[in-house]
């Protein structure tokens, strides 16, 4: 599982780093990108879904492997 | 700790409403106490209602149709986002700055694109989720202090003497000025934009002191500079230019008036809410760690800040005709209890999982303040919980709250 977020629809909510601050990381501006390449550790899916299903933005989305 | 006579502070007349989808009034007593039962109504019936009231709006009630005019621009301008207007204000700045004395002008939440997008970047790193962690120190020892002066009486007002003394304090500290002022601030910003929404006059008097006030601080900074807000401002530059001084005033003017009272409003209804439900409020003591995720439920369910938007040219939004100059009210709270949305949307449920809540909003004009008010309302909430773990309404009758745009209790007694 991937984790992506959209940086044209990310108006910097933070919904997401605040859920899954391993996923995610924002820049000085409390704009989020996702963490390294990505990639979301088995135990960490379910955060990841969360992330997804709380921005009111629906930048954030997973790509299932 | 108030100089707001009683004449201006009383409640705006409204005359009774019949059709609530023809007729709204945001100001009508009961509609300020309850007014989910409305939004409720009217979505089924009518989900964009329009009213001839106050100048005049129209009030979307879904979620659908309330983020998608929250994404509408430029369409719909953010040049004025006060429904009802002193008669004697001349037209809106855009937030450049070059407007009259009297019109709004607090970039950037009255301003568009571009000077919007400048204006917002330049705050936003004074409000992203680290910059805001420095004044938790500083929050959690000032919620102690206040808890700490009731304590032995074993009756608090949650709203007066608890959450309507957190917010102006940590302004005043993120400001850098003098924290005596926090009694003023709370005063202006009443002023403002509680009694001040309903009474042009209350509204331009208040408007007029904050802006001379900050004028006079900016001049002061100019000669002293500090490490804070104001001072940063100053030697900021936007394409090779310094920004005005009335730039500076009017954002200063935006984070006093937009991060006092609708803070103060949100943790007061959690205690509203905490002091009427103690099976809850027994849940986030035994367990602290579901506070963040109890927050969002509380800012879903309670959410204070309704914005509004003027139509640019003649547009029809969901079959309705919305002509230039028209005023729209940003109906986040209403969004928050769409049941289309929201499962159980007329449920507070404190360990809602999926909750894409729009209590500050969506698009470009997203809160800029929310991970502060975040924070001050977790501490806020935290440290009430951590030092008073069982407490009821005194009288439920007893409790007021303010409406019009930001909605939340303004009076709260507590017993513990």
């Amino acid at each position: 599982m991937k984790i992506v977020i959209d940086s044209d629809k990310c108006e910097g909510h933070n919904r997401c780093y605040s859920i899954a601050p391993e996923l995610i990381e924002v820049d000085d501006f409390g704009y989020a990108t996702a963490a390294g390449d990505g990639n979301v550790p088995a135990e960490l899916e379910e955060k990841a879904r969360l992330a997804v299903d709380n921005c009111p933005e629906f930048a954030v989305t997973i790509v299932e492997d | 700790m108030t100089d707001l006579t009683s004449d201006e502070s009383a409640a705006p007349s409204t005359d009774p409403v019949t059709d609530w989808a023809s007729d709204y009034d945001i100001f009508d007593p009961d509609y300020v106490t309850d007014p989910f039962p409305v939004w409720d109504d009217l979505r089924a019936e009518c989900p964009i209602a329009k009213t001839e009231r106050w100048g005049g709006s129209w009030l979307p009630t879904t979620y659908e149709d309330v983020v998608a005019m929250a994404r509408m621009v430029p369409e719909l301008s953010s040049s004025d986002p006060i429904v009802v207007r002193p008669p004697d204000d001349g037209p809106s700045d855009h937030g450049d700055g070059g407007g009259s004395y009297h019109t709004v002008n607090a970039p950037p939440i009255s301003s568009d694109p571009p000077v919007h997008t400048w204006s917002r970047r330049l705050i936003l790193p004074y409000f992203s989720p680290k910059a805001t962690a420095q004044h938790e120190p500083f929050t959690r020892q000032l919620c102690h202090d206040l808890i700490d002066a009731h304590i032995d009486s074993g009756t608090i007002d949650g709203a007066a003497e608890y959450a309507q003394q957190i917010p102006p304090r940590v302004i005043a500290h993120l400001l850098g000025v003098d924290p005596e002022k926090a009694d003023d601030f709370t005063e202006w910003v009443r002023g403002v934009l509680e009694v001040g929404l309903s009474n042009p006059a209350v509204r331009t008097k208040y408007r007029i002191k904050i802006r001379e006030f900050f004028m006079g601080e900016i001049a002061d900074r100019k000669k002293n500079p500090g490490d804070d807000l104001i001072s940063d401002l100053l030697s900021a530059e936007v394409e090779g230019e310094p920004i005005s001084d009335l730039h500076i005033a009017g954002t200063c003017n935006l984070l006093l008036v937009a991060g006092i009272d609708t803070t103060w409003s949100s943790i007061g209804a959690a205690l509203w809410h905490l002091a009427d439900n103690p099976q809850d409020t027994r849940r986030l003591v035994d367990d602290p760690s579901m506070l963040p995720t109890a927050n969002e439920e509380f800012l879903r369910a309670y959410a204070p800040v309704t914005m509004a938007r003027v139509v640019q040219e003649d547009i029809e939004v969901q079959g309705c005709p919305m002509s230039a100059g028209d005023k729209i009210l940003m109906n986040f709270p209403g969004a928050n209890r769409d049941p289309e949305a929201f499962e159980d949307a007329d449920q507070v449920i404190i360990d809602r999982q999926r909750n894409r809540h729009v209590a500050f909003g969506v698009g470009i004009h997203r809160c800029a303040g929310s991970n502060l008010a975040r924070m001050e309302m977790e501490v806020a909430i935290g440290v009430f919980l951590e030092r008073i773990p069982e407490f009821s309404l005194v009288d439920p009758s007893a409790v007021t709250w303010a409406g019009g745009q930001v909605r939340g209790p303004r009076q709260l007694p507590i017993r513990f």
